[in-house]
């Protein structure tokens, strides 16, 4: 008998033994237990609330951006987008940035008028590394936690988000959804069966509290996270 | 032979009369509670989420053989190596093997319990191999040559001052008081490690059953960048990780976060589903996932302890233990601390070597009230003293019980036993708080209640 | 004061410890239940509730000594247990522990009419005010058999907030061990010594001249560690301090 079978053997011989259900034992009489039927977009009744207007769901996000530190920005038109873009250019100084080609990153690269490090097909990592700043699209924009659902296939593979020390985001609002169970839902509906292999949920710049459970952002990835919604 | 609970005393005994680690951990702790409790606030209905995951967790575990070779038929589908080991070896073995294959030098590695369960350092270090821990706290412990302190802040044990004095020896950076600069030196140390490393290793904290992925929960983004620039990657995890449907991880993912570590959600969810495909511009050319078992299917056919599986090692319930807190991580010895390795440990190591944890506990319950798929963690600890009791009872403590059961059981004994421990208490008096005196452990550090001279009993009967 | 209009025969279950050091405990909450009206049973054969040796996981030797309790105990109408601690035992793990014997029935029905003392009056009999008088800041440590075994939070807080001229300061995790937890206090004395010390310091920061509590085993723990340090915080059980007058 191989590993596999091995294995699931001594699982089906575990399970022929049934377990009571959760939440069977302990916990008093002081707590009942929930109702719950775990199953499609059932954790939308569980999760915080998120309202229903686009206003509502905007305002939400851009509260979440604000606690976890992205900046974020509701842009009118392609030219605040540049003007935007151009500010942080010579703000912080860019010499060069990386991107993939889409319907906004393009024009945003031109904008720039930077060289550029492109990730469509295979690139060199060592010049990516180089770059001072990652501009990407993504999938969606998500209210209830303030991030950014992006895959490889949206946003120019698995690095370009995460090793330039800062990453902008330039999205849509049509991209804003309400919630998780709402990102999930994406994912299946726009790539089953045929999935990315690589997909992230971004929400705020990275960070980590390893030093005495004190924040610090930019760990390893980006110390900045920018959004730029049109 | 060693003996872990000899070991565990004399570790417990230190640790605890250490006041600069109680602070320590109690202010780093009482950060997370502050945090914690305003997230889980957040919800709409935390008690019924609870709920939910614990029964999907339920719904997984009891279904585990098929929801894991769906997992693993569509993770092969998409071009993945998926490799079963029954035992740690095995495990070790098989990633020798594909670090052999692949022709690496060095090795990146993001954090993985399950890779500390199975000494995978030890074993690619004895082999040659070059291994960077990338997580900033593993980093840490791994410079300093220790085991993680918890499963989520591996280095909450030590002051910013101990971290700077480790990077000067070991970095030759400048010392610094500065948390963010500390950050920075290893920023630096591991950037580098990133972009040479031939091999990156990962873990997991979910597998998802319905497409065939892994997902990683992080925030500084080093699994990310292990997952995205080495031509190899690999990702090590306990065969208990399923999670039947992709929208599962909308319940979790916010859970896990909130349980954990006080966030609404962490930095960076990430799925993986197989190595670059077609059209794509990065990734590695080659995944593999080695799905561990390691005692998990013995933990699993005691059905009273199964629940045990669902545990989504988001450390709140270490994060709450007054025994926790108290001795710290490393007393415990085990890759699993705090309540759930106290319950788990005996399984996947030995009931009779690792009993004394499930007995060093106040059996308070803090524990199963906090954790987020609702483990009957503090009552499978009284299992454990239960099986291990049966299994191999000590002679004096069923003697003692034994004996006490007769006194209980007849008030004429149990009268005159009063009668004698009041008889003895001035007595007591000269031996109080010595090493002659029987009440020692008490003694030591408190004081006993004087026994007034009428019990409760005595009292009853004069109104008789 | 409302009295309840029916007035029952309460069998009263006082722990060893508590016959033993702490008769005052039991002599309260006879005085209290009486003076509401009730009778009281006291079955003096009953010593201990047999926890010990289940905790220490002698699931045998502890059905000695509970078989007996549940034998006597069976007919009861209601029952008042003077700990939090041996309430969950009687409540919660009599259940577990004659699981799969002739006598599971006997513990459920058992369970079911098990009551801690002010899970009791509050909620069993709807009594909050008992006219007591107790002038003192107090801070309250609650026990975790009582808190989570058996869920009760509220009860020992609506009791004391009806108590003429008491001050009650919540204490900073008030909800954490104290770190008594049975022979743990003696197989680990060092760690349930720094985890009661932990808790004396909470206790002590919020000023308060008493630790109420309404396990007595929580107070002996934390009494004996502020004897030792020479603390003059004192410890009383709620019982105590609801029948002064
Ligand atoms: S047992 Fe529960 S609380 Fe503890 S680590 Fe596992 S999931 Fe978290």
């Amino acid at each position: 008998m191989n590993e596999r079978e091995a294995i699931l053997a001594r699982i089906r011989e575990a399970l022929t033994l049934t377990a009571g259900k959760p939440g069977a034992h302990g916990g008093g009489p002081g707590h009942h237990e929930p109702a719950v039927s775990p199953g499609p977009g059932s954790a939308r009744q569980w999760l915080p609330v998120v309202g229903d207007s686009f206003e509502e769901r905007i305002a939400l996000f851009r509260a979440n951006s604000a606690e976890l530190k992205t900046d974020f920005y509701l842009l009118n038109t392609r030219e605040e987008l540049a003007k935007l873009l151009v500010e942080l250019r010579d703000i912080e100084g860019w010499q060069r940035i990386g991107s993939h080609s889409g319907s906004l990153t393009q024009p945003a690269c031109e904008t720039l008028a930077l060289p550029v490090c492109r990730t469509d097909g295979s690139y060199d990592v060592h010049e990516l590394e180089k770059c001072d700043a990652g501009l990407t699209e993504c999938d969606a924009l998500i209210a209830q936690t303030g991030s950014v659902l992006v895959t490889s296939r949206s946003a120019g593979g698995r690095a370009l988000s995460v090793l330039p020390p800062h990453h902008v985001v330039l999205a849509r609002r049509e991209q804003l959804l309400p919630d998780l169970p709402a990102a999930f839902e994406l994912v299946k509906t726009k790539y089953s069966p045929n999935y990315p292999s690589f997909a992230s949920l971004i929400t705020g710049p990275s960070r980590t509290g390893d030093i005495e459970r004190i924040l610090v952002l930019g760990a390893h990835g980006p110390k900045k996270l920018t959004i730029l919604c049109l | 032979m060693k003996s872990f609970v000899r070991e565990f005393i004399t570790q417990s005994r230190h640790v605890t009369q250490e006041l600069r680690h109680r602070q320590l951990i109690q202010t780093a702790l009482g950060k997370y509670e502050v945090k914690r409790d305003e997230k889980k606030a957040a919800f709409q209905n935390w008690p019924a989420a609870r709920q939910a995951a614990a029964e999907t967790k339920w719904e997984a575990i009891n279904h585990l053989d098929q929801h894991l070779t769906d997992f693993a038929r569509r993770l092969e589908a998409r071009g993945t190596v998926v490799h079963w080991a029954s035992t740690a070896e095995t495990a070790r073995d098989i990633i020798l093997g594909i670090v052999r294959d692949s022709k690496a030098r060095s090795i990146i590695k993001s954090k993985a319990m399950t890779a500390e369960e199975i000494h995978l350092n030890d074993a690619l270090e004895h082999a040659g191999f070059e291994v960077v821990e990338s997580d900033l706290g593993e980093y840490i412990v791994q410079l300093r040559k220790e085991a993680p302190y918890h499963i989520v802040f591996p280095a909450m044990h030590l002051t910013r001052g101990e971290i700077s004095e480790l990077f000067a020896r070991e970095l030759g950076s400048a010392p610094t008081e500065s948390p963010e600069e500390l950050t920075m030196i290893a920023r630096r140390a591991l950037r580098q490690k990133y972009i040479t490393a031939d091999v990156g290793i990962t873990g997991a904290n979910f597998a998802i059953a319905e497409t065939g992925m892994i997902s990683i929960t992080e925030n500084e983004g080093n699994a990310r960048l292990t997952a995205a620039l080495p031509k190899v990657m690999i990702t090590l995890l306990g065969i208990e990780k399923i999670l039947p449907r992709l929208e599962d991880l909308a319940l979790f993912l916010p859970m896990l976060a909130t349980a954990g570590a006080g966030q609404a959600l962490t930095c960076y969810n990430s799925l993986y589903g197989g190595p670059r495909q077609p059209g794509e511009s990065d990734g590695p050319e080659q995944y593999h996932v080695v799905l561990l078992d390691n005692r998990r299917t013995q933990l699993l056919a005691d059905p009273e302890q199964r629940d045990a599986l669902h545990c989504i090692r988001c450390g709140a319930c270490l994060n709450v233990c007054p025994i926790y807190r108290n001795i710290g991580g490393h007393t415990y010895a085990t890759t699993y601390s705090g309540p759930i390795g106290s319950v788990i440990t005996p399984h996947l190591r030995g009931l009779q070597d690792w009993k004394h944890l499930s007995y060093a506990s106040s059996l308070c319950g803090a524990c199963t009230e906090t954790c987020p798929v609702k483990i009957d963690l503090h009552h499978h600890l009284l299992q454990n003293r239960r099986n291990s009791a049966r299994q191999k009872p000590s002679r004096t403590e069923k003697l003692t019980f034994k004996l006490a059961a007769v006194v209980m059981n007849r008030p004429r004994l149990y009268a005159i036993v009063k009668k004698m421990a009041r008889l003895f208490q001035p007595l007591h008096k000269l031996v109080k708080g010595s090493r002659l005196d029987p009440a020692y452990a008490w003694t030591q550090t408190r004081d006993l209640p004087t026994v007034p001279d009428q019990s409760f009993k005595d009292w009853w009967r004069t109104r008789a | 004061m409302s009295a309840a209009s029916y007035y029952m025969t309460i069998t009263l279950f006082i722990p060893c410890f508590v016959d033993m050091m702490y008769p005052k405990v039991g002599i309260s909450m006879v005085h209290i239940l009486e003076r509401l009206g009730h009778k009281i049973n006291y079955p003096e054969e009953l010593v201990c509730c047999g926890q010990p040796a289940f905790n220490s996981g002698y699931w045998d030797e502890s059905r000695t000594v509970a078989t007996k309790v549940l034998d006597r105990l069976k007919d009861a109408e209601a029952v008042v247990i003077a700990s939090g601690s041996c309430g969950a035992m009687l409540k919660v793990f009599y259940p577990d522990l004659f699981a799969q014997t002739p006598q599971a029935q006997n513990a459920k029905n058992l369970a079911s009419k098990c009551y801690e003392f002010s899970d009791f009056l509050a909620n069993r009999l709807g009594v909050t005010d008992l006219g007591a008088r107790f002038p003192a800041k107090v801070t309250f440590h609650d026990g975790c058999h009582g808190l989570r075994e058996l869920g009760n939070k509220k009860p020992a807080r609506a009791l004391l907030a009806k108590v003429r001229e008491l001050e009650l300061i919540e204490m900073k995790d008030a909800e954490t061990c104290c770190g008594f937890g049975g022979t743990f206090a003696a197989k680990f004395p060092m760690i349930s010594t720094a985890m009661g010390e932990v808790k004396c310091a909470s206790a002590f920061a919020t000023g308060a001249e008493y630790i109420v509590s309404n396990d007595s085993s929580c107070l002996m723990q934390v009494q004996g560690l502020l004897d030792r340090q020479k603390n003059p915080v004192k410890t009383i059980h709620l019982a105590e301090i609801l029948a002064q007058s």
